[in-house]
């Protein structure tokens, strides 16, 4: 480039400048502005078009279908103003949802991220073959989501489940329905749920505590703390963003759980012969999908959203306190 | 303090076992190690059960080694029809690499364009991706977006689950932050001194920094999708599922068959595993690496 400006300026008998040698000089500091203003946009376009068509739309869209009345069999839409979230809010099937999202929510997370911290703490120590350990407490990652829910399932089994043996060997009840109940079934849904993160959260958790720089913990031991007290005192605090992310995905996922409950119901919507473990997103499939009441489902979709709000305001504010507000 | 802090590990945190808040009891190495184990169990014994028969599968007290049916077995899932389980398989394949590759462009473009480029908007732009990163978009829109691949005309094809997926705010913020830390300034002032336009600078200079990066997205995305049920499930039809609503169908079909159901599941996660072991370094460094700086 710098080459060919040098030739440029040494030309002995430069030809009489035409009008276009200056044009093409001046297109050029144009199109290097334009190149300048304009690329960014144009970098940035394919995910703000795409975003537009497969996230914006649909969500400004929802609002608008929940507010239709689809009739019974998905025909036509006709206007009902806000009668689907007066009906929803009435809904004894919804509230069941909410309660037992929330439920299962609660069962799953809150063991979930107190022992991924227990374990991102073994974790953090000195270790020989840290690797190993590493990938194995991941080792869940690599199954997905419905392949869990299968396994889990099975191990579940009333009959021949391998649980309700161990339970038998051990000399308990050991003829558990796990489906049939509420607690059952919510305890062995949050299972599948913390077998397959609880790994994930302590290697988050697990890159949290290498940043706190160790002289902390040298500086406590001179002063006497005890290992439990530099857990609470230093490394708890100290790794509060990343817990904080941690509460956001898990709460974002843990109300929005689908494919486990689905799964344990083989594969279908109602979450059980009362319904004792269906999620809400299972009630949003169902109503909209298999009922083809779109309004319906739309505006269960918003009270989701709303839930999830609230969700994540409520563990945002509880978080926050963690290891003391010093 | 640094005559201290130099005599200190050699001298009583490293040497006096109590003191050294770093040393690994022996309790927790066997916590440790019970924990992998649990990890493993699960995987463990769904080839367990896809390798032996279905009298195997409920006998008491249950078989702890693997059998000798898992060829069989395979045989036996491909053979299913209407599982359509190989066409599953294949259009996993298609839907996910198709998403992982264009998330990975997408994002190395956009990242390129946040990190490094000014322009107006920049943090208005990227501050709404990040807002959008907390909305979960497949269950919120799954209205509206089912009545657009009806009026498309897409409801049962594979661009009704590959075109919603193509947009990943997490990619973008992903991109962002690492073309922030693997490019400095400097180098991208220099070129544009040289004359570069702005997409030679993104060939020449961004792309072959951010590589790393872009592999670790590339893998996350891939384990991310390939995973993907509820949308599918709605979208596609039992004749032309993704690998994950076979195998559901599979399951709500045939209940009982457990050596056929664990059979097809463990064929459905094979891809992740092979993905895994290759990869597994790069994984867990990628995970940490992401999770310090969000």
């Amino acid at each position: 480039m710098s080459v060919n400006l040098h030739t440029e300026r040494a030309d002995p008998a430069p030809p009489p400048p035409g009008p276009g040698r200056h044009h093409s000089r001046s297109s050029r500091r144009f199109w290097s502005q334009m190149d300048l203003k304009a690329t960014p946009y144009f970098l940035i376009s394919p995910y703000f078009i795409l975003f537009a068509i497969f996230g914006l739309f649909p969500l400004v869209f929802t609002l608008w279908v929940s507010l239709q009345d689809y009739g019974l069999a998905g025909g036509d839409a006709s206007f009902t103003g806000l009668k689907n979230y007066t009906k929803l809010l009435a809904d004894a099937d919804f509230w069941n949802a909410v309660i037992n999202t929330v439920g299962i929510f609660a069962l799953a997370t809150v063991p979930q991220l107190f022992l991924a911290l227990m374990l991102a703490n073994a974790l953090n120590k000195r270790l020989r073959g840290r690797l190993f350990f590493r990938l194995g407490v991941l080792l869940p990652l690599v199954t997905s989501v419905v392949a869990v829910a299968i396994v889990f399932t099975q191990l579940y089994g009333r009959d021949f489940g391998l649980f309700n043996w161990l339970l038998g060997f051990l000399g308990v009840d050991h003829h558990i329905d796990w489906q049939s109940a509420k607690w059952s079934s919510w305890t062995a849904i949050a299972s599948m749920v913390d077998w397959r993160w609880t790994g994930y959260n302590a290697i988050i958790y697990l890159a949290g505590m290498q940043t706190i720089p160790r002289d902390l913990y040298e500086a406590a031991s001179i002063d006497g703390a005890s290992s439990r007290r530099q857990f609470w005192s230093i490394t708890l605090p100290m790794i509060r963003p990343t817990i904080i992310f941690t509460v956001f995905v898990s709460t974002i996922g843990g109300l929005t759980l689908f494919a486990e409950p689905v799964m344990f119901a083989s594969n279908r919507m109602d979450g059980g012969a009362t319904g004792q473990f269906q999620t809400i997103a299972m009630y949003i499939v169902e109503q909209g999908f298999r009922n083809f009441d779109y309004g319906y489902a739309a505006a269960a979709a918003w009270l989701l959203f709303i839930l999830i709000l609230l969700g994540v305001g409520i563990n945002y504010t509880f978080v926050r306190r963690i290891g003391g507000s010093k | 303090m640094t005559a201290i802090t130099r005599v200190r590990p050699a001298g009583r945190a490293r040497g006096d076992g109590k003191r050294d808040p770093f040393r690994a009891t022996p309790l927790t190495k066997i916590a440790l190690g019970f924990t992998v184990l649990l990890s493993a169990f699960p995987i463990y014994w769904m080839i367990i059960i896809a390798s032996r028969t279905n009298s195997d599968a409920v006998d008491v007290p249950p078989p702890l080694l693997p059998g000798g049916n898992l060829g069989e077995n395979v045989q036996r899932v491909l053979n299913t029809e209407d599982a359509h389980f190989l066409t599953g398989l294949l259009n996993s394949l298609i839907v996910t690499s198709t998403v992982t590759v264009s998330v990975v462009i997408i994002s190395t473009f956009a990242g390129f364009a946040f990190a490094r480029l000014h322009f107006r908007g920049r943090n208005l732009l990227l501050g709404s991706i990040l807002l959008t990163m907390m909305v979960p978009l497949q269950q919120m829109g799954i209205v509206p977006l089912y009545q657009l691949m009806v009026s498309l005309g897409w409801v049962g094809t594979l661009k009704a689950v590959i075109l919603p997926y193509l947009l990943n705010g997490f990619g973008v913020f992903m991109m962002t932050q690492y073309t922030d830390q693997a490019v400095p300034e400097e180098l991208v002032e220099a070129a544009r001194v040289d004359g570069a336009s702005t997409l030679r600078i993104w060939w020449n200079v961004i792309l072959p920094a951010v590589r790393p990066g872009m592999a670790v997205l590339a893998l996350q995305t891939f384990m991310l999708n390939w995973n993907e049920f509820m949308w599918p499930m709605i979208v596609l039809t039992p004749e032309n599922p993704t690998v994950q609503v076979s195998i559901s169908f599979l399951t709500a079909a045939h209940t009982t068959d457990y050596v056929l159901i664990f059979t097809g599941t463990a064929l459905s996660v094979l891809p992740l595993i092979v993905v895994f072991v290759a990869f597994g370094r790069q994984i867990v460094g990628g995970l940490m690496e992401g999770a310090v700086k969000a």
